[in-house]
């Protein structure tokens, strides 16, 4: 298991648009990514759960992978909220 | 009467169409053979996958990319593992029928967001519910409506407008649309927007208060609808129809044309703008540039103060937008009345007169200093001009430029790229300033007027206050002499004078400010053309003598009512 903490820098927080892009873009990994926040786990393969999780600008969450390839899984996660995820 | 929420401009005359969708129901039983089950859902799944995006695809090619972003979104939504996971789940434990199952997931999602009081998660819920349809027409078997074969002079009527029904709608044969739910920013009101339809949405219970057939007007500029109207109120608004039809098409002609008056003195038409996204308006309204980009958007709604990078990215964004084109952007104006939590300011006693914009910034480097490293590092991507608010004496400005001053040696220094040439420049809004305008001529590469702040600050008089409100007035003589004065200040020193106060947009100041002189005009996105129609129809001759003849003026209902009496 692998994790990190990281800060959203979307304006409007992750919305529809920016989740897509995270849940489409570590939905290729074997490895189950989870997103904790707020006392939260959601499962960030989940578009639905990440935007009911009303993730804000700012907000710190932590990214945890566990899986076979959760090491790449655990990278590429990061490097899309660190490029903005499409914004 | 019924009003609703005016989301599609124009006015819409014709009968109505009742939209209704085909019953749903289906046998709620417990389910044998699970395998043929699921199997059959995960069909459904995949076709209505297909689908969407089919439909997504076509309505890029038809109305354009921004529209089909919905119904992007819905595939997303249906490839979604926790959804479809539950709904197998529910077939696998609880032999749900199929329909049963999905109908049971999708609610609980759509009851979780419509439970967030937020516009955007309410059209979250309105897209799941929009997916469940989908999803249980092709268990069911059931054929879409089809709205491509209503005849000429339309009026949908409908509880709400779902993209599923909006695919083949022809924007010829509808004259408007009416729905129970949604707002600005729902699927209906960009589709309609986007296909210049007039609409009006969220009128309580009009489906059922309506029949098929009626005559119905309405105007998606008020919100206003009326049904079977009398003779006497379909002629006004059939003339209403047609004059904001022939005003649209006047004002189409002003794209791509020069900002000009009648002898083709030339000015600077740009848009002020709060958000990023809002540049996008601009571009496609013809601005010439932005004249203001205010930055507390990035401040706000937040925990904390955004990083030097976020800030970075943001003001980047813009430039490149504007391909080269001028991007005014002023530096933070909080402070005061605009609370910002995180930043921990004392309550004042007077916030207009107290501790904010360059004030409160100059004090605040660990504020201040990353947003104009930001705005360095951006104008390396486009033609960014940095403007200082609120200034109200020259030591101010001076220790603004001699900061940035500091901050481009560290940049030089780590060789990151930005614009040496970078202009800088003052929001002229206080009576200070404006008295003082030949000096900062000297100082500053452009002045832009803030004419809001300057009209309440020199009549000394809150907008806000019913009681003094009579004394804000932009007409007022002293306020015309002040905002002369900073022009002819400008001018006189070569400085590039602009204005991005409402006044900029008032076409009875047009011919005032042409005749001082004015460089830019900076209005909404919205008032760009108006304006642009506005300075082409004087000449400066003309001009020169209305000013002259305003300027010996001394109240404000005399300058008002002779502006009025020439206005064009």
């Amino acid at each position: 298991m692998v994790s990190q903490k990281i800060t959203i820098t979307n304006p409007q927080g992750l919305h529809m648009r920016p989740a897509g892009v995270f849940a489409k873009g570590v939905a290729k990994f074997e490895s189950d990514v989870t997103i904790h926040f707020n006392g939260k786990d959601i499962n960030a393969k989940s578009l639905l759960n990440i935007i009911g999780a009303c993730i804000k600008c700012g907000s710190e969450i932590e990214l945890e992978c566990n899986g076979p390839d959760e090491e790449e899984a655990l990278k590429t996660a990061v490097e899309l909220i660190e490029s903005g995820l499409g914004e | 009467m019924y009003t609703g929420i005016g989301a599609s401009a124009g006015i819409g005359i014709g009968s109505v169409v009742i939209v209704k969708e085909p019953s749903l129901a289906y046998d709620n039983v417990t389910v044998s053979d699970i395998a043929a089950e699921k199997e059959r859902f995960n069909n459904a799944l995949e076709k209505c996958i297909a689908k969407t995006q089919a439909m997504a695809e076509d309505m890029k090619t038809r109305v354009g990319a921004k529209e089909a972003e919905i119904l992007e979104g819905h595939v997303l939504l249906l490839m979604d593992p926790e959804m479809t996971g539950q709904i197998n789940a529910n077939i696998e434990n609880e032999k749900m029928c199929a329909e049963a199952a999905v109908e049971q997931v999708c609610d609980m999602y759509a009851q979780m967001f419509s439970s967030i009081e937020d516009e955007m998660f309410q059209q979250r819920a309105t897209d799941v519910c929009d997916i469940k349809t989908r999803l249980l027409k092709i268990l069911l078997d059931v054929e879409d409506l089809d709205l491509a074969s209503v005849p000429e002079g339309t009026v949908l009527v409908a509880e709400d407008l779902t993209p599923s029904m909006t695919a083949g709608i022809n924007p010829a044969n509808v004259a408007g649309v009416l729905t129970e739910i949604g707002g600005k920013t729902s699927h209906s009101a960009i589709l309609a927007r986007a296909l210049e339809i007039p609409a009006v949405l969220s009128i309580e219970g009009i489906v059922s208060k309506l029949e098929n057939g009626q005559t119905v007007i309405l105007d998606g500029s008020t919100g206003e609808v009326f049904a079977s109207p009398d003779e006497e109120l379909l002629k006004k608004y059939t003339a209403k129809r047609e004059e904001y039809l022939a005003e649209k098409a006047a004002l189409q002609a002003f794209i791509g044309k020069e900002s000009a008056t009648a002898d083709g003195h030339v000015v600077e038409l740009c848009a002020n703008i709060g958000k990023p996204e809002d540049a996008e308006k601009v571009v496609e309204c013809d601005g010439e540039g932005i004249g203001l980009f205010r930055t507390e958007f990035l401040f706000m709604d937040r925990p904390q103060v955004p990083t030097e990078d976020e800030q970075f990215e943001a003001y980047k964004k813009v430039a490149e937008m504007l391909k080269g084109k001028p991007v005014i952007i002023r530096t933070l104006d909080i402070g005061g009345d605009k609370e910002i939590p995180y930043l921990g300011l004392a309550k004042e006693e007077n916030p207009f007169l107290g501790f904010r914009a360059v004030r409160l910034c100059l004090k605040r480097e660990d504020l201040y200093r990353p947003q104009l490293r930001a705005l360095l590092r951006a104008s390396a991507y486009g033609e960014i001009k940095i403007m200082v608010p609120m200034i109200s004496c020259v030591d101010e400005f001076r220790a603004v430029k001699a900061m940035l001053e500091e901050i481009k040696a560290e940049l030089d220094e780590k060789g990151i790229p930005y614009n040496k040439d970078i202009k800088v420049g003052i929001m002229v809004e206080t009576p200070a300033a404006s008295l003082m305008a030949d000096a900062f001529a000297k100082e500053a590469d452009f002045f832009s007027i803030g004419t809001n702040d300057l009209t309440g600050y020199t009549m000394a008089a809150d907008r806000g206050n019913p009681d003094v409100a009579y004394l804000y007035s932009t007409y007022n003589p002293a306020v015309l002499r002040s905002i002369e004065r900073v022009i002819k200040a400008g001018k006189a020193e070569g400085t590039m004078v602009g204005m991005c106060g409402e006044a900029a947009a008032d076409p009875l100041l047009t011919p005032l400010l042409l005749s001082f002189g004015l460089d830019e005009f900076s209005v909404s996105a919205t008032s760009i053309l108006a304006t642009r129609k506005t300075i082409s129809l004087w000449t400066m001759e003309e001009a020169n003598a209305v000013a002259e003849k305003a300027m010996s003026l001394v109240t404000e209902a005399e300058v008002k009512a002779y502006l009025e009496s020439v206005a064009k």
